[in-house]
């Protein structure tokens, strides 16, 4: 993907927001939308995302080259598959049980997969579920900063890896990439590089030696 | 300008002399203690956050807060947060007018969930319906503490047909806050429902949420309300020097983070992140008086705050070093913010 190209970014609580300020920052035109009327977010927007559009739902998916879900794992359920048909959808989301609750649609499994079983029409992309919201910007860097930290990117369409990657890339994360949602369970609640912001080599480590205990 | 400077508990269980846990009991009536010292130490707020754990014995904070104000004059007593999804607003608004009552018109709230969530399975409440249950639960206490009979009819509790809800608050409703942790949505429901903005900031560099404070009174503008307070809730330790609350505060901290860690399933802070943290960009206030002052000034005014509440203590801090953190932050910090902010 190309920094010409358009998120939506469906979700205006903790973590939409920070998501759309680093894609604008990275030079993408962003929408952000929530299950209302934009109107309720306007203010948000102007004053918390500059820079970013509010629309309805269905308007800034239907415009996006790629969709980003930043709502709760719960409201999730509520959204059928049809209108993110065709598109690129990333899952920032997490099964977090000990932190939201239980879903029993999300018991036994990694969530992403879940996602993508529900969205048969859309290639999903885990990233962006991690780092918490509160650190996200703040630990950015440019390429090549000798701090800069790594951040995972899972699914099972290479090319849509590859394009995530290069988003986060742009967003200021060496991004590690992870050739299946399967392998994205290492960026879920639990495993060792979630909640914390790992270097690169670190991240590397933590997620190979994550993969040996699963053995 | 008016600053009000207040410390916040969560009922940290004391560690004793010999390093083992003290009883909850004697926790509990340490944290009375505190709270008639902090008056004395010249602090305007002491707040008690609701929680239900071993670590955390603290859920039922207006009983102590009732004692702390019968053996007060001065200092505003309040909940810091009480967890409203899974109370009946009607008991929390009948419990801080009472405590208005005992203490002369002392009693705050502020309403959140924290980061505690024990409460819900508790009180057989599901994290699912969370949103659902404030938004709901914060517009009812809204109603009943402009004082008044309330008709409500809603999901979440029984309803209220032209109800008389005893005691009255006579002189008006007291302050209540919404404590919001970085969700700019909480933050418009806040203005809408004209309840002030507590900023709960627990983690990361303070300044993004100056954003907040403008979306809050724009917000409050929208609704046709008058200008409320912002304040900020966060963490620290004071000491007589940097080095010597730092050591202090860092196995503390990090125990406790280690345990809710392994509970929550993220991964447990680096001795790094910590120095970050308590650095002059990061959410912790630990160290001398004169360098938690520094950035406690700053803060305020990158926030267009008003308000500052110290979440003091830390599980298996002794309550001796409780009390000496109580008198710096009084004598010391308070005084020299104040300074600091002409």
């Amino acid at each position: 993907m190309s920094t010409t190209d358009t998120l939506a970014v469906l979700g205006a609580g903790h973590v939409g927001p920070v998501i759309a300020r680093l894609a604008i920052k990275a030079g993408h035109p962003v929408a952000v939308a929530t299950s209302g009327d934009p109107e309720d977010i306007a203010l948000i927007t102007e004053l918390v995302i500059p820079g970013a559009r509010p629309r309805w739902a269905a308007d800034a998916v239907a415009d996006a080259d790629v969709v980003v879900l930043a709502i709760p794992l719960h409201r999730f359920l509520d959204i059928g598959p049809v209108p993110l048909n065709g598109k690129l959808v990333v899952d920032a989301m997490n099964y977090w049980p000990a932190s939201d609750g239980v879903l029993k649609a999300f018991e036994g499994g990694g969530s992403s997969e879940i996602v993508a079983q529900r969205l048969v029409g859309s290639t999903v992309v885990k990233a962006l579920n991690h780092i918490g919201y509160h650190e996200l910007e703040d630990r950015a860097r440019p390429a090549g900063a000798p701090d800069r930290r790594a951040a995972g990117v899972a699914g099972d369409d290479p090319a849509a890896v590859a394009a995530i990657a290069g988003l986060l890339d742009r967003m200021g994360y060496d991004p590690v990439r992870l050739e299946s949602l399967r392998a994205g369970r290492v960026l879920q609640p639990g495993s060792p590089v979630f909640g914390t912001v790992l270097t690169l080599a670190d991240f590397e480590r933590a997620v190979r030696e994550d993969a040996r205990s699963l053995r | 300008m008016t600053y009000t400077f207040g410390l916040d508990t969560f009922g940290d269980r004391n560690g004793g002399a010999d390093g083992k846990a003290l009883s909850h009991a004697q926790t509990i009536s340490n944290v009375v203690e505190e709270g008639v010292f902090a008056e004395q130490a010249g602090v305007d707020f002491f707040g008690i956050g609701e929680h239900h754990t071993d670590y955390f014995p603290m859920p039922a904070g207006d009983v102590v807060l009732a004692a702390i104000a019968a053996r007060t004059d001065r200092i505003r007593l309040g909940s810091a947060v009480t967890v409203l999804s899974s109370d009946d607003p009607v008991r929390v608004f009948q419990r801080y007018s009472t405590l208005n009552a005992i203490s002369g018109g002392r009693a705050e709230v502020i309403l959140g969930r924290g980061s505690s969530i024990e409460s819900f399975p508790l009180f057989g409440y599901d994290l699912a319906d969370y949103e659902e249950l404030f938004e709901e639960k914060a517009a009812l206490f809204a109603e009943l503490r402009k004082g008044g009979p309330v008709t409500w009819d809603g999901k979440t509790r029984a309803p209220l047909l032209n109800q008389d809800v005893v005691p009255h608050t006579e002189s008006g409703p007291f302050p209540a806050w919404v404590g919001v942790g970085g969700s700019p949505q909480s933050v418009v429901r806040a203005a809408r429902l004209g309840f002030s903005l507590m900023l709960a900031i627990i983690g990361g560099p303070p300044a993004r949420f100056a954003a907040y404070s403008d979306l809050f009174q724009r917000a409050l503008e929208r609704f046709g309300r008058p200008p409320l307070p912002v304040g900020v809730h966060s963490p620290g330790h004071v000491a007589a020097t940097d080095g010597q609350a730092k050591a202090e505060f860092w196995p503390r901290w990090r125990d406790i983070i280690a345990l809710v860690a392994e509970e929550r399933g993220f991964a447990i802070p680096t001795e790094e992140s910590f120095d970050w943290e308590t650095g002059p960009h990061g959410a912790l206030y630990v160290g001398s008086p004169e360098t938690v002052a520094q950035k406690i000034a700053t803060n305020l005014r990158a926030l267009g705050a008003t308000r500052f509440d110290l979440k003091y203590g830390m599980p298996g801090l002794t309550h001796e070093q409780l009390i000496t953190n109580i008198e710096l932050y009084g004598r010391q910090v308070i005084p020299r913010v104040r300074e600091l902010l002409g």
